[in-house]
């Protein structure tokens, strides 16, 4: 217990010293101005997004092979927070576009993949929740996870190359493209605070889920006497 | 009614568990079936003899323990569990299972049906076989019927010749009675004794007597997925096939 | 060898049922001719706009179209425990994949040839000289909505909800399918038509991931 709430601890000041970052180390971008400091928690929740989806998937496919229940309730907490991490950047993406375009929502390549992976991800829990048995659910959803993960490439290479096809407002070009080294520092420090963040928030989520199995087995077993 | 009498072949059950979610429908079971013996399997709805089937068959994968196939040499045939790729080939291979549904197509004949199923077997020669087992069930006269016409009895004839078509060495029944009239339980009898003769080692669940307990050389009670009773003397074996299901 | 042999088999069966009822084919034709006149009240079908809008609306007929047609898949597997007897015969699950995708495929690719012409007509779209290029397209695009949507029903046969379940775990994922379609439609259906060599790559792309997925995967799919 004292370990998570150091853990907690260790996490916050990483998450708020991210934040300093974001405000006060990183320049401020020469056209879009302040709305651009958005930009770190953006793309650092982003990544985290994926890189949580990413263990979604290795616990997938560990729960095809090894049939061991942890690999399941890893895969639940990983789809979760890495919902929570897509939500923040389909949420982020529309403050940040509102002032510099003027517009909300732009169809940009970026924006649209990350819409498809959300609802795919959200398809993932809605199955668990339509399938009772535990085990068929555990491994319906490994395997629906894999074929989502899988696709995730191809829906990212499909929409970039049809929303490049036709001109459209340039979003800066790319990351990379002519930007300070400092704002490269703070976007790594950012992506290592939600990876933190990220690790935290899915602990909690495992230890909550494997809970609900054991009790659920309990249950089961208590009526089956 | 032919079987494959080059080779009569056992079931070991070594230590069978499945669990579905925290349930467990079989537990510790642990038991072998000699080759060419009837084993009567009883117990009340939910007691594990349908899972019990499904595992044996090659349907069902277990949580737990192993399942061989022994042949009557002694020699046993493949130790590895039966979560492994050859063993449950070698289940395909060996057991014809009937099941309570009749796992053949309504919306084909009798005929399609079977030359269905005999393809998929890669069954020497099938036009031939399933004439053959056509005539033995009684349906050649129906043959290009489509299933979905056939009564109940009618239906359970096509269900048997389906197991029958790789000529197996064990037969799995899972209350194959069920629906037939006393005519079609006859049928059923008298096809089951030719076959037990002949050498086929069966494991049927049944419950309450009938002309097809008659044939059990050994009964089988199962009870909250436990085996509870397990016999081969002639008082006893009725007795637990007898037994009231409440 | 024995693959193939068994696919042939259950393939001639799938073909043969369905040709005795004819259900899934005469509802999903009236489906996409339903959804395709319903289509042309939402914008005026002249040629320009139909050039535009045409190929997405052809292409999001054909792909609901499917998550209907492929709810009965392996529900009809059901009935009388069907599916088990082929588990229990077939030494290859991945032949009664392959003979259901293969079905598919030509029960797709059969009602949207017959749309076809409606479609040209209504929206007045010149189909004719492209038309064995459209469909090339017509065929990769069915054979990945066929090859997603037969894996994906066998999970949700299994699961409640079933008829809303299978659109949505299908939808999604075909995602890939409706851009490129769409996209090298809308190429072929231009005043001078050209191809989309990389729209037409990622169909293939997505053809053979996901048959790959279904050959790794595919008996565990099945399991009881």
């Amino acid at each position: 217990m004292k370990k998570q709430v150091l853990a907690a601890i260790v996490v916050f000041f990483l998450v708020g010293a991210a934040a300093y970052g974001a405000f006060f180390v990183a320049p401020t971008e020469r056209t879009m101005g302040p709305i651009q400091r958005i930009f770190y928690l953006h793309v650092s929740s982003a990544w985290t997004g994926l890189t949580a989806f990413f263990i979604c998937f290795v616990a997938n496919v560990l729960y095809v092979i090894r049939r061991q229940p942890q690999w399941d309730w890893l895969s639940v907490s990983a789809a979760e927070v890495g919902l929570v991490f897509t939500s923040v950047v389909l949420v982020s993406g529309p403050i940040w576009a509102h002032p510099v375009w003027g517009i909300w929502w732009t169809w940009d390549w970026r924006l649209t993949s990350t819409l498809i992976l959300w609802l795919l991800y959200v398809c993932f829990l809605v199955l668990r929740t339509l399938v009772e048995e535990p085990e068929r659910r555990a491994l319906f959803s490994a395997l629906f996870g894999i074929f989502a993960f899988l696709d995730v490439p191809l829906v990212f290479g499909s929409i970039r190359w049809w929303r490049t096809q036709h001109p459209q407002p340039v979003i800066m070009g790319g990351p990379g493209s002519g930007m300070d080294p400092t704002m490269w520092w703070v976007t790594f420090f950012s992506w290592f605070a939600m990876l933190a963040l990220m690790t935290l928030l899915m602990r909690a989520r495992y230890v909550m889920e494997a809970a609900r199995g054991e009790l659920e087995m309990v249950r089961h077993e208590a009526e089956a006497v | 009614m032919t079987s494959r009498g080059s080779s009569p072949t056992g079931i070991r059950f070594e230590n069978i568990e499945k669990r579905y979610g925290g349930l467990a429908a079989l537990r510790r079971i642990r038991f072998e079936i000699e080759p060419g013996e009837c084993v009567a399997l009883a117990g009340r709805n939910g007691s594990g003899k349908t899972t019990l089937l499904r595992i044996a068959a090659g349907l069902v994968r277990p949580s737990s323990g192993e399942l061989t196939f022994p042949s009557a040499l002694g020699t046993a045939a493949g130790a590895a569990p039966v979560a492994s790729k050859t063993e449950a080939v070698r289940a395909k291979a060996t057991a014809g299972f009937v099941a309570h549904a009749i796992m053949v197509y309504d919306e084909l004949t009798a005929e399609e049906n079977l030359l269905l199923f005999a393809r998929l077997q890669q069954t020497p020669n099938a036009a031939n076989r399933v004439e053959k087992l056509l005539h033995e069930v009684g349906l050649f006269d129906r043959r290009d019927s489509l299933v979905r016409t056939f009564s109940r009895g009618m239906r359970q004839r096509v269900a048997i010749a389906r197991a029958l078509l790789h000529e197996p060495s064990i037969l799995l029944l899972d209350e194959p009675s069920t629906g037939l009239d006393p005519q079609g339980v006859a049928w059923l009898a008298a096809t089951l004794r030719q076959l037990r003769d002949a050498g086929c080692t069966i494991l049927m669940s049944l419950h309450g007597e009938s002309e097809i307990s008659m044939l059990a050389t050994r009964a089988i009670r199962l009870d909250a997925g436990l085996i509870v009773a397990d016999t081969r003397s002639g008082a006893e074996l009725r007795s637990i096939l007898t037994f009231a299901d409440a | 060898m024995s693959l193939f042999s068994s696919t042939s088999a259950l393939l001639g069966k799938e073909l043969r049922t369905e040709f005795r009822s004819r259900e899934l084919l005469t509802t999903t034709v009236v489906f996409i001719l339903m959804v395709i006149v319903l289509f042309s009240f939402t914008f005026d079908p002249t040629y320009n706009e139909s050039r535009r809008f045409g190929p997405g609306l052809l292409w999001l007929a054909f792909l609901f179209a499917a998550s209907l047609m492929l709810q009965p898949c392996f529900l009809r597997e059901q009935n009388n425990d069907t599916l088990s007897a082929l588990r229990l015969s077939v030494s290859d699950p991945f032949a009664i994949f392959l003979a259901k995708l293969v079905a598919n495929t030509l029960f797709l690719l059969f009602t949207e040839v017959l749309m076809l012409p409606v479609f040209a007509v209504l929206y007045n779209v010149p189909v004719l000289r492209v038309l064995p290029q459209l469909l090339l397209v017509f065929f990769l695009g069915s054979l990945g909505v066929s090859i997603a949507g037969t894996a994906l029903s066998a999970i949700s046969a299994q699961a409640r909800m079933r008829e809303l379940l299978l659109p949505l775990l299908l939808l999604p994922l075909l995602t890939p399918v409706l851009v490129s379609s769409t996209q090298v439609t809308i190429g072929l259906l231009d005043a001078s038509p050209y191809i989309e060599w990389k729209g037409l790559g990622f169909l293939v792309a997505f053809d053979v991931v996901f048959l790959t997925l279904l050959w790794l995967l595919g008996e565990y799919l099945l399991e009881e």
